[in-house]
């Protein structure tokens, strides 16, 4: 991987704009709902979650409102599991574009993670709307957040970059994409609180960069919450290590893209 | 001149398999279960598109690729614009490459116009400044101002071509990979696509042409390579490549059609079609059938038994399916009392063969008098190829875009008030990129 390949990513860099720009313009054409799919997905989550674990199961939260607890854990979960969903088969539904032309094969996938943060975006302010309702004062923790935001982003476009490669050679990807990340949820604790786990599991579910990611997010906006220095850098190296797997299988894979799509 | 392209032993090897071909379940269980699929290459057959390619291009210079379907070409270019990369050898680009192998590339139906002009010339290499500037431009040239805020999941197939094409001739690249896309669209389009290319050789760029209009690549390139089984088996002057390669592509295809295993064939086969054969008046083999040309069809047949009253036909087809013509001997009025067992042959004579340049297929058949019993019947089974000629005597060529047939006809001028009476023809000199 020379300094050309990353030349060749810079001198592209605006297709991966146009990328996203397009996922986006796409993804609401047509919507009556239009953006408002981006809080409604996790709203409806939260509603789900906060009447069957909040009200039926009796969760503990952490001292925090079941609601606004669930919701801070689904914003991040849902950009990750939506890029992951449609950056998997980026390259498989724009294959005539492999086939016909040449650019960075990775701004397909790359461009979903980009796209995604819109929704992201729009999910974020409505948490900040919910933080208002239910009196959450913000702590100087919350400076932590674009830190959180980064790792999130970095493991989103790495797991993106392996599952969208993997998916042209082997087409049973898309059929394990939704249930991996059903059991990536449960592993994650979006519905529960970490500290419901046993202390002796938790240094294996730190493993899980997701738990750093939803643990860190929920530490940044109640100030109720430690934020555990120790699981973020854990986090982060997993999050790092994942990215470079991901990236490393996809340069060598990408040279036989058009071949095998 | 300066080198801009050096290809050097460039080979490509793609794998046909057939591994993925289970679709059992419990088969593919166990292929899961025992990871058999991370072991299964070595069952993949495997061809080489392309065998030890070297060639250079200078800078300025057209360059133009023919061969049959298959030949490498598309594997050839694919790999110049980067799209694939070769199994060994080098390719050595010095400047920004597009590649030009789809018209519309990147196209969305649910985009505009507009945001696809934008899309496409992104994806093509373009920066969103370079399209704002052109847009006015490429707008104009696409000629579909009117709908530039639709999706163009409502334009006409038409209009998107034009829209793709208006995007493409706007590109500025130091070197332009340009794939067949002339072979769709109508006659005045495919011409203002052709006078963009040149307007683009005249601005020194170096530009590599790949197309099945001979014409066009004569008239745009002074170079040609000929591709044929993934090897270059000609690379000199355009005109020379072209007129070797027509040689080798009619000498073998339509001077005989051996119809012994022809497959589509029906009819009881006491007497059957052994092959056809396309001679000029004199009864030798006729390599290279031209448009005009007089033409012997001689059908031989074979019978097992003694035959009363057949009728021999056979229709022509364009390679769309269109029916051209049908004839046999019925249609003629002919009566063949009895045709004897054994081998014979029929001719028939054709004055002028008023087909344009294009390919054609013909379906034959053997019935007794009424037509409702056949006894040999061969769809599609021979291949009629018929070259381009000076039909007109006017130094222009016709082809398949200019219609099936041209009757032998000639315009009198004498009715006009037109100044300098004679022939009324222009000097050959003036050179026109199509004649159309």
């Amino acid at each position: 991987m020379g300094i050309d390949y990353f030349k060749e990513i810079w001198r592209y860099r605006e297709l991966l704009y146009f990328f996203a720009w397009r996922e986006i313009k796409l993804r609401y054409r047509q919507a009556a709902f239009g953006a408002a799919w981006a809080v409604i997905q996790p709203l409806f989550g939260m509603v789900l979650f906060t009447f069957v674990f909040g009200r039926m199961a009796r969760m503990p939260s952490d001292g925090i409102p079941y609601p606004i607890f669930s919701y801070c854990g689904l914003v991040p979960w849902t950009y990750f599991s939506n890029v992951l969903g449609m950056a998997s088969s980026s390259l498989t539904v724009n294959s005539s574009l492999i086939e016909n032309v040449y650019f960075p094969r990775m701004f397909l996938p790359a461009g979903m993670a980009l796209a995604g943060l819109l929704d992201f975006a729009v999910g974020s302010v409505f948490l900040v709307g919910l933080m208002v309702y239910y009196h959450v004062r913000a702590s100087w923790a919350l400076l932590l957040s674009p830190l959180v935001i980064l790792i999130m982003i970095l493991l989103t476009i790495g797991v993106s970059l392996l599952l969208a490669a993997l998916n042209v050679r082997y087409r049973d990807v898309k059929h394990a994409v939704p249930f991996l990340i059903q059991v990536w949820m449960f592993a994650t604790p979006i519905i529960y609180p970490a500290s419901l786990v046993p202390e002796r599991y938790r240094p294996f579910l730190a493993l899980n960069p997701c738990w750093g990611i939803v643990n860190g997010f929920r530490a940044c906006l109640f100030p109720g919450l430690p934020f555990d220095m120790k699981l973020m850098a854990t986090s982060m190296a997993m999050a790092v290590v994942v990215f470079l797997v991901g990236a490393n299988y996809f340069y060598r894979a990408e040279k036989s893209f058009a071949d095998v799509i | 001149m300066s080198i801009v392209i050096t290809v050097n032993q460039l080979s490509k090897q793609y794998r046909i398999g057939h591994a993925d071909e289970i679709t059992n379940v419990r088969e593919s269980l166990v292929k899961l279960l025992t990871l058999s699929f991370l072991r299964d290459r070595q069952r993949e057959e495997t061809i080489w598109a392309l065998r030890d390619v070297s060639f250079s291009i200078e800078r300025g210079e057209t360059l133009g690729i023919i061969g049959r379907n298959g030949a490498g070409k598309s594997t050839l270019l694919k790999i110049l614009s980067r799209i694939t990369s070769p199994t060994s050898g080098t390719v050595k680009v010095d400047g920004n490459v597009a590649a030009l192998l789809e018209v519309g590339t990147g196209f969305h139906q649910e985009l505009t116009g507009r945001e696809n002009i934008f899309m496409n010339g992104s994806i093509l290499g373009m920066s969103k400044k370079e399209v704002g500037q052109k847009l006015d431009a490429i707008i104009e040239f696409s000629g579909v101002e009117k709908f530039l805020d639709t999706p163009i999941k409502r334009y006409s197939s038409g209009m998107r071509l034009r829209l793709g094409f208006a995007v493409a001739a706007h590109l500025n690249p130091d070197i332009l990979i340009v794939d067949e896309v002339l072979a769709v669209g109508d006659a005045a389009f495919q011409k203002k696509c052709l006078n963009a290319m040149e307007n683009m050789r005249a601005g020194a760029r170096t530009v590599l042409f790949v197309s099945h209009n001979l014409a066009a690549v004569e008239n745009l390139c002074q170079r040609c390579i000929w591709i044929d089984g993934g090897q270059i088996r000609m690379d000199g002057e355009s005109r020379d490549v072209i007129q070797a390669y027509m040689g080798s592509v009619t000498g073998g295809q339509s001077a005989v059609s051996d119809l012994q295993n022809a497959e589509n064939r029906k009819g009881n086969g006491k007497i059957r079609f052994c092959k056809v054969e396309f001679l000029s008046r004199d009864g030798e083999a006729q390599g290279i059938i031209c448009a005009g040309d007089p033409v012997v069809m001689r059908f031989h047949y074979a019978a097992s038994e003694p035959i009363a009253h057949p009728s021999i036909g056979f229709r022509i087809y364009t390679d769309m399916g269109t029916l051209v013509t049908e004839t046999s001997t019925w249609h003629h009025g002919i009566a063949i009392p009895l045709l004897e067992p054994g081998e014979g042959y029929l001719d028939l004579e054709i004055g002028c063969l008023n087909l344009m340049p294009a390919r054609y297929s013909m379906s034959l058949w053997i019935t007794d008098m009424t037509g409702t019993f056949v006894y040999d019947n061969i769809e599609h089974g021979v291949t009629l190829e018929v070259e381009k000629a000076n039909i007109y005597q006017s130094g222009r060529d016709l082809d398949s875009r200019c219609g099936i047939v041209f009757f032998p006809q000639k315009w009198d001028l004498s009715g006009t008030l037109a100044s300098g009476q004679g022939t009324g023809k222009h000097p050959p000199s003036q050179r026109e990129p199509l004649a159309l």
